[in-house]
């Protein structure tokens, strides 16, 4: 055996060993580098990982050797791979673009303990990715959920810790949630190995537990996700989050319970629950619905710019629920490309939020007046990874939003009031991101704040080269779209057992 | 002449945007890229014309993005005649704009030369775009990148102005236009302009006039009422941005982008036979003589032109509607023939403002003695909206008028008359008040002539707009094209 066959698994493994070694290490500074460099080995992987599973279809690994009814086993497919490349790159530029960001928010001495928490959440995130049953998708959610805590509270700003109560709060009851199903399911089945269970639960369907179980997961899941109007978490823990995690935490950690809300739905019960489909959409569709559009109105209303992205965050969210509520291989496509996309267009935005706190020190709209004409690369960069949040053609927002609207046509009647529902939603996006960038450009400044005043230079390159990885993506979306049709399909394979 | 040239038709204005903005230290070096890019751009453009006349029908693909919606350029005769109108009215507008902005202190110039070099470079896009998809991506740039020049001052008026502006035009756009692109992909199962249409045979019956519907007002641009409200909006940018807006690009790409539809997505044939697309041509009528109505009532010089201008736009769209080859041409005709005469009305209005800070008609009394140029051009571009002999306006409501009665549309014709009456009745009183009126006492006289690019430009734009009366035939051949393969008696 190969290095290379242990890729699955050294995902989890490397930033889950080099975690504690970073504790050791007593200086903030060498701290945040052994994570930087760690991130970028998973970055590393997670492309050798995605290469392979492009070239070669899914990997299946067994942890220690052991055959799955009895050890551990990992499988990844084209959508794991997709998260896997989330994680890892959300955090190389979260650490990358956050250095001066988290030296002033994170105490010094603590930093070694800071980044070791945020080895052990990407650690976490990417096992969830890379799990192929359903407990260890549970061990590793709640990994990533304390690290994530940590991460949450470990700026200097107070009201973070109320924040990452109420976010406690509601994930544990999450992760309750998600376990009591899969306990229903265990019970029925005899297994948590996702394979085995789309196959067993053939003999089972319609019995109560089962029934139960997909709803108890649905939900404890939608929370997780913060799927409309189960949000309730989300705003101010992103808010008041040091600027570097929110960046880190925007692009990842809600996709991460989507896609376990996804492979439950599509690789277990899809298949086997008689009228799934209708169920999930009825359920799943007027949630998100409601979110794009009430979430986006609320956005309009914020006074704090990472608030208002919050919201944002929470309607795009919908976006990508309303495409897997659709139930068709066309929605969950869009829903995977959403995912991709979403998160090369939040992680950009809130990278130039990170730069404008640097400067003004504060990211309330009324600080942010003016912004504009003192740092004009970063807002121009901020602009354009805007237009890929409205879906703009020629950004990669467009893109999902187009195979968005297009599985919404082929979903019936309906299709053309969820069209509508898309295009009102991107209006308000124009309404909410002109509502800051014009104060941004035309505003006064504060007193005495006038003079331009960049951040450093390898700061506005990288946030330039992720805003231009926007219209990259826009132009030439090949990888991301090779990687969700290759997700599809296995999806959909995998409850046709 | 051949195809690779095309992307550079867009990238050399985007290059200029690039250098304009690393020069805005040194005015006199800016200024100068942004002249030599306006002239490297309007020669590449031009060398291109001879052969789009020769049948040549260059094509280019850049991308394909999504499977069947491929990012395209390519050239026929009406795209060809919009990129050569805009790029050279830009090089005037550009020694123009030198004139204005230095005399009038403006702030803020280096954002102006990039944005301006931005939105030339999007309306190319939109003049070589060979899908209704690839037309809707530099339709939007052309709206953000214009955003800024309209917001020029800044200061809150202006900015609720340019929020009016953006607002109506992305509005539309995205909530009208994109679903009607989305529409005529899912029937047609493509979106590439083709002559004589893809909606035949895919969609029948009154959904033809909801798709047109979707199309006409989804282009806000092409300003037909009730979506005009944005141009009026959008006076308190600096007159040479009101230029851009009304004669170079932005105006223009929306009475373009409507007129290929037209042509090139339901074709002329297949439309004239739909009784359901009727409606446009009363809503095009109404627009005309409501837009002129309006325009007899106002007080501001700039706001006057404004809606003069939404009434022309209509008849682009009116022409275009009439449906007959003769009126075809009319409507590409039009596009250029307005495009000089406006161009020269708003040059002369922004002198006007220059020299002597006036902007309300009732301050114009005896200008005419103090500006005898800026006047004489002025006079021009009225007599041309007017559509008098001998200027260009006449060549181009002659064609509309000839295919108008081809069709005995007498809807269309009866429109046109009474709208010169209004034009005139709008128009020639400023005309005479500005030449004749006794100046009056507390109107301040103490004034010359604007500087000398202002004059210089407008001269040019008022002399080429009585050339183009004699000397049409090229533009005339190369729209003929559009129509060649129509018959001219198309109704079975």
């Amino acid at each position: 055996m190969t290095l290379s066959d242990h890729l699955p698994v050294l995902q989890v493994i490397v930033p889950l060993l080099a975690a504690p070694l970073v504790i050791l290490l007593r200086n903030g500074f060498l701290a945040w580098l052994a994570s930087l460099l760690t991130s970028l080995c998973a970055l590393g992987l997670g492309s050798q990982l995605t290469a392979t599973v492009l070239a070669h279809g899914p990997q299946h690994y067994h942890v220690g050797g052991w055959a799955p009814p009895f050890g551990i086993s990992l499988s990844v497919d084209a959508f794991s791979a997709l998260l896997v490349l989330l994680i890892s790159g959300a955090s190389c530029l979260a650490l990358a673009g956050g250095r001066l960001s988290l030296r002033r928010d994170i105490d010094n001495r603590r930093a070694p303990m800071f980044y070791g928490a945020w080895l052990i959440a990407v650690a976490g995130l990417s096992g969830i990715a890379v799990a192929g049953d359903a407990f260890n998708v549970f061990v590793f959610m709640e990994i990533s959920s304390l690290a994530t805590y940590i991460l949450i509270a470990g700026g200097r700003d107070r009201r973070a810790l109320s924040a990452v109560f109420k976010y406690l709060i509601i994930g544990t009851i999450g992760a309750t949630f998600y376990l009591i199903g899969v306990g229903f399911i265990y019970m029925m089945t005899g297994t948590l190995n996702f394979d085995d269970m789309a196959v067993r639960l053939e003999g089972v369907i319609e019995t109560r537990p089962v029934v139960i179980a997909a709803g108890f997961i649905t939900i404890g899941l939608a929370l997780k996700a913060a799927i409309f109007p189960l949000h309730v978490w989300l705003p101010r823990a992103y808010t008041y989050a040091p600027n570097a995690v929110t960046v880190f935490i925007a692009a990842c950690s809600t996709k991460v319970a989507l896609y376990v809300l996804l492979r439950f739905n599509f690789a277990v019960f899809h298949g086997n629950l008689l009228g799934h489909s209708e169920l999930f959409s009825a359920f799943v569709i007027p949630l998100a619905l409601s979110g794009i559009l009430i979430a986006s109105l609320v956005a309009v209303y914020q006074t704090n710019l990472k608030k208002l992205l919050a919201f944002s965050s929470v309607a795009q969210v919908g976006y990508i629920a309303l495409a897997a509520g659709l139930t068709s291989a066309s929605g969950l496509l869009a829903a995977m490309l959403h995912m991709f996309n979403h998160a090369l267009a939040k992680g950009s935005l809130f990278l130039c939020v990170a730069a404008f706190a640097l400067v003004s020190g504060d990211t309330s709209l009324k600080r942010l007046q003016g912004i504009g004409r003192r740092m004009p690369w970063t807002m121009g960069a901020f602009v354009i990874a805007g237009l890929s949040l409205i879906g703009v053609p020629g950004t990669a927002g467009f893109i999902s939003k187009w195979y968005l609207i297009v599985a919404a046509l082929e979903f019936g009647q309906v299709g053309f009031l969820l069209v509508a529902a898309i295009v009102v939603s991107s209006l308000m996006a124009v309404a909410y991101l002109w509502h800051f960038v014009e104060g941004a450009y035309y505003g006064t400044p504060p007193a005495g704040e006038s003079s331009p005043m960049e951040v450093s230079l390898p700061l506005r390159c990288l946030i330039w080269v992720a805003a231009l990885s926007n219209i990259f993506f826009g132009l030439f979306p090949q990888l991301p779209l090779a990687l969700a049709r290759s997700g599809t399909s296995a999806l959909l394979q995998g409850g046709l057992y | 002449m051949s195809a690779e040239m095309l992307p550079w038709i867009l990238v050399l204005p985007l290059l200029g945007a690039l250098a304009i903005a690393f020069c805005g230290r040194w005015p006199n070096l800016r200024e100068g890229i942004s002249l030599l890019t306006a002239v490297t751009l309007a020669v590449l453009v031009f060398s291109q014309a001879g052969g789009v006349m020769d049948g040549a029908r260059p094509y280019i693909l850049l991308t394909e993005p999504l499977p069947g919606l491929p990012i395209a350029l390519s050239l026929e005769p009406l795209g060809m005649m919009f990129a050569c109108l805009a790029s050279f009215l830009w090089i005037i507008n550009t020694i123009y704009s030198i004139g204005y902005m230095r005399g009038n202190r403006e702030k803020h110039q280096t954002r102006f030369y990039v944005c301006f070099a931005l939105a030339i470079a999007a309306a190319m896009g939109v003049a070589l775009a060979d899908n209704l998809f690839t037309l809707f991506l530099f339709y939007e740039c052309l709206t953000l990148s214009t955003y800024p020049l309209v917001a020029h001052k800044g200061d809150q008026k202006t900015l609720a102005s340019a929020r009016v502006y953006l607002g109506l035009l992305l509005t539309t756009s995205i909530g009208l236009l994109l679903p009607a692109i989305i529409w005529t992909y899912v029937t047609a199962g493509t979106t590439r302009f083709t002559l004589g249409g893809i909606i035949d045979g895919n969609l029948d019956g009154p959904a033809i006039g909801l798709l047109l519907g979707l199309f006409v007002f989804g282009i806000g641009k092409a300003a037909v009422m009730p979506v005009h409200r944005w141009l009026p909006a959008a006076m308190v940018a600096p007159t040479p941005v009101s230029a851009l807006l009304h004669a170079v690009a932005v105006v223009k790409a929306g009475v373009f982008a409507v007129t290929k539809i037209i042509i090139y997505i339901f074709g002329v044939d297949f439309l004239f036979a739909q009784p359901s697309a009727q409606w446009l041509q009363y809503a095009a009528a109404f627009t005309i003589i409501a837009a002129s109505v309006v325009a007899l009532y106002q007080t501001n010089l700039k706001r006057m032109l404004a809606y003069s201008t939404i009434a022309q736009l209509s008849y682009v769209v009116l022409a275009t509607v009439v449906l007959k080859p003769l009126s075809e041409v009319g409507a590409a005709l039009h596009i250029a023939g307005h495009a000089f005469g406006k161009i020269t009305l708003f040059f002369a209005a922004g002198a006007i403002y220059t020299a002597a800070h006036k902007t309300e008609l009732s301050q114009l009394a005896a200008i005419g003695r103090r500006m005898p140029i800026t006047t004489a051009a002025f006079t021009i571009g009225a007599l041309s909206m007017i559509g008098v002999p001998p200027t260009v306006g006449f060549v181009s409501k002659w064609f509309i008028l000839a295919g108008s009665f081809q069709a005995e549309n007498y809807l269309a014709i009866f429109t046109i008359i009474a709208s010169t009456a209004l034009n005139a009745m709008y128009f020639l009183p400023v005309v005479y008040f500005a030449w004749l009126a006794p100046p009056s006492p507390d109107v301040d006289m103490n004034h010359g002539e604007a500087p000398w690019p202002i004059l210089l430009a407008l001269s040019v734009t008022a002399t080429l707009t009585i050339v183009f009366f004699f000397f049409n035939q090229p533009l005339i051949d190369l729209e003929q094209q559009l129509v060649q393969s129509l018959p001219l008696e198309s109704r079975p």
